[in-house]
């Protein structure tokens, strides 16, 4: 009977076809839109995700998220490091300044100040020059995205010349020369990102009282993170999040206190019951338009368990079909836009939780055309 | 296949049927009380005009209409008392049909639409689709075994329904006007047909037709007026 069941869903070319457009379509808004806005919602926390050396960063308790810098005192760095389990703990200054470009331009930038003698937190891949430059005098590292857009020379031609290693700009009327070009991971502000060391940084940045924006920390193997987070914080009154608790911050920041959410999930929701609406009435009209041939079933003897089978089959394979289009779909979108500044990040979640919706949406629309033809009188097979 | 107690004799016997449509305001009438028995062997004919009820009795017959009044016995079993899954088990194994516009599944080979009573009666598909392709070489359709209903003419159509009904060799047919779409030459094989491959001495058939060319194949016809048997004849003359 299963077999019947699928060739009577095939049968009807014109109809399968509208089930598996109405499907394919859900399926694509329902993976589409969720894995940008998973993709813009990494971003946020991508500056966290880039720097995997360090376990936990402590950092001022009224701290929000990563770009929501509050400076602390030096000092605390030596009290973190005098924690019992931490390795080591380095400073990372994070501050938006202002680069006056060679043209006279300015540019707000995302400098990064490192730690002197380790350097931990620069850039993992350094496509031109090495990390190691940044020893120079005057040095800086940019982010090849910026180098290539904002920090970018425009010629009188209208030609965009990228900045180059030995290029410079200022940063608070002091000289820095570009010693080398990384890539990092585009985030939610999309600035120029620009490295240095942290004792330079604090010669760009404006001098105020407490300049350590955060404190890079390692747990010795032997402990774990988490309790190391909580007793560094007990010791010291700072906030202190291993990099998985900062990269959460972070996000339910975003998801309080942005449109964001709100923006996707309509989007999704109205994906959903477009998909859902489209998809259960053509499956309803296509059951209603086989009514008869189940009433044929009905009166040969098929069993009401049976129909019922044979409709969810019918429903789970039209759905398996518009699920695999839809996402292959949003996966080739995702593939076109790979190097574009569009956010899109697909994870297996977005798959199962894409998945659940269309199975959804089939059993919807397998249910109310079961209710018909369990109703179904048999004897309409003798109505002309 | 076959699975019937009863050797009354007869494969059907209704006394007093009354079957009701509707409810209170709009109340039809459609069996008024119908007595009628058909004898196992025997191919009856139900005549009558439009909306006298023949329609309905068969689908009392073959238990896939509930009637209010009166008993319905088929090889002595009153279908009505049945269980629902028993009654859809019975008729699976001991009743075929034959419809006025064939009801072939369009989306199925002719082999496989003679296949499916068998399917649910529980033969596996590869079995049910070779005894399909004998069964039909029987009605002369060995050729067309793997087309599509649309693909075959309406005598083709009705000759693979035919093969259908007794496909899982059940012992009583109703056919619902048989012959109707079909022209009169056709009509007539499809009628000799119908008797040489479904009749024989455990079967029975009851025929709904308005076609009085076909009336000659009747051992028996009953005519039907106003929801009632009005009289039951051995031939076309007398009516």
């Amino acid at each position: 009977m299963y077999y019947t069941a699928l060739k009577l869903l095939v049968g009807d070319r014109s109809k399968y076809m509208g089930i598996i457009m109405g499907l394919t379509f859900a399926s694509f808004i329902m993976t589409q839109q969720p894995a940008i806005f998973v993709g813009l919602m990494a971003r946020t926390f991508s500056f966290i995700t880039d720097l995997g050396q360090p376990d936990i960063w402590a950092m001022d308790p009224k701290v929000q998220f990563i770009d929501d810098v509050k400076p602390v005192q030096d000092t605390q760095l030596y009290r973190v490091r005098g924690v019992e389990g931490v390795e080591w703990a380095v400073p990372l200054y994070k501050g938006l300044l202002k680069a006056r470009l060679e043209n006279g331009n300015f540019q707000t930038c995302n400098v990064i100040g490192l730690d002197d003698a380790t350097l931990i937190g620069g850039p993992a891949i350094m496509l031109e020059g090495r990390l190691e430059d940044l020893r120079r005098s005057d040095s800086v590292i940019v982010d090849v995205e910026g180098a290539n857009t904002k920090l970018a020379r425009t010629l009188p031609s209208g030609e965009r010349v990228p900045l180059k290693i030995g290029g410079s700009l200022e940063l608070n009327d002091r000289r820095a020369v570009v010693v080398g070009i990384a890539k990092t991971s585009r985030t939610f502000q999309s600035q120029p990102v620009v490295y240095t060391t942290y004792s330079r940084a604090m010669s760009f940045a404006p001098r105020e009282r407490k300049m350590l924006s955060f404190i890079l920390v390692k747990a010795k193997d032997v402990y774990d993170p988490v309790r190391v987070a909580r007793r560094i914080g007990q010791a010291t009154g700072l906030a202190a999040y291993t990099r998985d608790e900062f990269k959460a911050l972070t996000v339910r920041y975003f998801l309080k206190n942005t449109g964001i959410p709100i923006n996707f999930g309509m989007a999704v929701l109205l994906g959903f019951i477009i998909g859902a609406a489209v998809a259960g009435q053509t499956f309803y009209n296509f059951t209603l338009d086989n009514l008869r041939q189940f009433g044929v079933l009905k009166a040969m003897g098929a069993t009401n368990a049976t129909l019922l089978r044979m409709i969810l089959l019918q429903a789970m394979a039209a759905g398996s079909v518009g699920y695999g289009l839809g996402v292959g779909a949003a996966s080739l979108f995702g593939y076109m836009v790979r190097t574009s500044v569009l956010a899109f990040k697909f994870p297996w979640q977005l798959l199962a939780l894409s998945g659940s919706g269309v199975m959804l949406i089939c059993v919807f629309a397998a249910l109310i055309s079961i209710r018909k033809v369990m109703k179904l009188e048999p004897a309409i097979v003798f109505k002309g | 296949m076959v699975e019937t107690t009863g050797d009354s004799g007869f494969a059907v016997r209704c006394h007093g049927v009354v079957k009701i449509y509707g409810d209170d305001d709009s109340r039809i009438m459609a069996l008024r009380g119908v007595h009628l028995e058909v004898r196992t062997g025997e191919l009856m004919m139900l005549v009558g005009p439009s909306g006298c009820g023949k329609t309905t009795l068969i689908s009392v017959i073959a238990g896939i209409l509930d009637h209010e009044q009166g008993s319905c016995l088929v090889f002595d079993r009153d279908l009505q008392a049945m269980a629902g899954c028993e009654k859809v088990r019975y008729r699976a194994k001991n009743i075929g049909f034959v419809f006025q516009s064939y009801n072939l599944l369009p989306a199925l080979t002719a082999a496989e639409n003679v296949a499916m009573p068998l399917i649910i009666n529980g033969v596996k598909r590869k079995e049910a689709v070779e005894r399909a392709s004998e069964i039909l070489s029987r009605v002369g359709m060995a050729t067309r075994v793997r087309s599509l209903p649309l693909e075959l003419s309406g005598g083709q159509q009705q000759r693979v329904a035919i093969a259908r009904a007794i496909a899982h060799n059940p012992r009583l047919i109703v056919c619902d006007e048989p012959t109707s779409a079909l022209d009169h030459e056709t009509g007539h094989k499809v009628m000799e047909m119908l008797k040489s491959v479904a009749m024989d001495g455990n079967r029975a058939l009851v025929i709904v037709t308005h076609d009085s060319r076909i009336f000659e194949f009747a051992d028996r016809i009953a005519r039907m007026d106003d929801g009632h048997i009005e009289k039951v004849v051995d031939s076309p003359a007398e009516l």
